[in-house]
């Protein structure tokens, strides 16, 4: 009983002791930002180089592009994925030949105009994959980078036609509201079309790698 | 609250929430049971119906979403798709239990009205939707095939 009551009382203060660390380190340390979380910005003006401050905002903004809710709809292959943790879709479907499935099972078949949560299926008016030029499974940010600013892969839009489909696009934006049991895109959509804007404005540098 | 509701060409009005799936409407609304209720989830086909004509699942269809929009059952689907799918499906004994028949038949016809001739490829892409617990799928990979011969006349 005495033993027990010793190794109860070591717990404690050990627990006690950890605590207290881990209150002096939040103290001290600057909290780190949550992968949920979008910088602004203004947090990137501290860069005084243009070209070096561009490639920090496509970054940050990669940390949206390369989310499950993104990728799973710009797959490399002809199959999309789902949820969290970015499993093929089930039942089987394929992009077809003009990203909405195949005849007689296209992504309308159980997509509707808005997600059904009862019946865990995500929706908008214009579900669809990315077609297969814009592809970012797999891709390094580079490669996604150069892809999204070249008009011949990304629909013939310049910049300001591609930072209003990122602010406007009722599909893009359902990344941040993806409905229950999926994690929404970080940030908001105001911070990234901020980011978006202010990437453009430095002069839409990609990343080396 | 009510809702409009156009089945099989009639203008029905219904007093249900919003977010009602369809399938309920339908089944417990106007006693169209021939369409099913297998997983409530997308996940098994049984429920399929069309809306203007394109397949749907009817029980992640809120019958919000349906305002001005025409919605076919089982009960009513008619055209040559169907007189040849009905037709090769009784030639060939597809269902056994026939539980998830209603909804097989759903998708074997827009399958056929979009591709004449669909290769098994094109039939697994359409049908694999549609579960069948009884495992029909062998008799109706078959049964797509007669119907599509039917077709070429
Ligand atoms: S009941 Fe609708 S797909 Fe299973
Ligand atoms: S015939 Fe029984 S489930 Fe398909």
């Amino acid at each position: 009983m005495m033993i027990r009551k010793l190794a109860l009382a070591a717990s404690a203060a050990l627990a006690l002791g950890l605590g207290g660390t881990a209150l002096t380190l939040a103290q001290t340390a600057a909290p780190p930002t949550p992968a949920s979380a979008l910088r602004g910005p203004s947090s990137f003006a501290g860069i005084a180089d243009r070209q070096a401050r561009s490639v920090a905002l496509f970054s940050e903004i990669g940390k949206v592009l390369t989310h499950p809710r993104c990728v799973n709809c710009h797959p490399a292959t002809e199959r999309p994925r789902q949820t969290d943790a970015m499993t093929l879709h089930q039942p089987l479907v394929v992009r077809g030949k003009d990203g909405h499935g195949a005849p007689g099972m296209e992504c309308t078949t159980c997509h509707g105009k808005q997600n059904v949560d009862y019946g865990r299926v995500p929706g908008d008016p214009h579900w669809a994959l990315a077609p297969a030029s814009m592809a970012w499974e797999g891709k390094s940010l580079k490669d996604i980078c150069e892809q999204v600013k070249d008009t011949s892969r990304n629909g013939g839009k310049d910049m300001a036609a591609l930072i209003k489909h990122v602010t406007t696009d009722s599909l893009v934006l359902w990344g941040w509201k993806p409905g229950p049991g999926r994690e929404p895109a970080p940030g908001t959509p105001a911070q990234f079309g901020a980011l978006m804007q202010a990437w453009a404005d430095t002069g839409a540098a990609c990343p080396a790698s | 609250m009510a809702h409009t509701l156009k089945v099989n060409g009639a203008t029905h009005s219904v007093d249900i929430d919003d977010d009602t799936p369809l399938l309920w409407a339908l089944r417990d609304n106007l006693g169209l049971t021939g369409t099913k209720f297998g997983c409530g989830v997308a996940q098994c086909g049984a429920c399929t119906v069309y809306v203007d004509g394109k397949p749907m699942r009817s029980c992640v269809t809120p019958v919000s979403t349906l305002e001005g929009r025409e919605v076919t059952t089982i009960e009513a689907i008619s055209g040559r798709e169907a007189d040849a799918v009905q037709k090769a499906w009784t030639a060939g004994d597809v269902p056994q239990c026939g539980y998830c028949q209603s909804g097989q038949v759903m998708s074997a016809v827009a399958l056929l009205k979009e591709i004449k001739k669909p290769t098994d490829r094109d039939i697994d892409l359409a049908m694999n939707g549609n579960i069948c617990r009884c495992a029909t799928y062998a008799r109706i990979r078959s049964a797509i095939h007669d119907a599509a011969r039917t077709l070429e006349g």
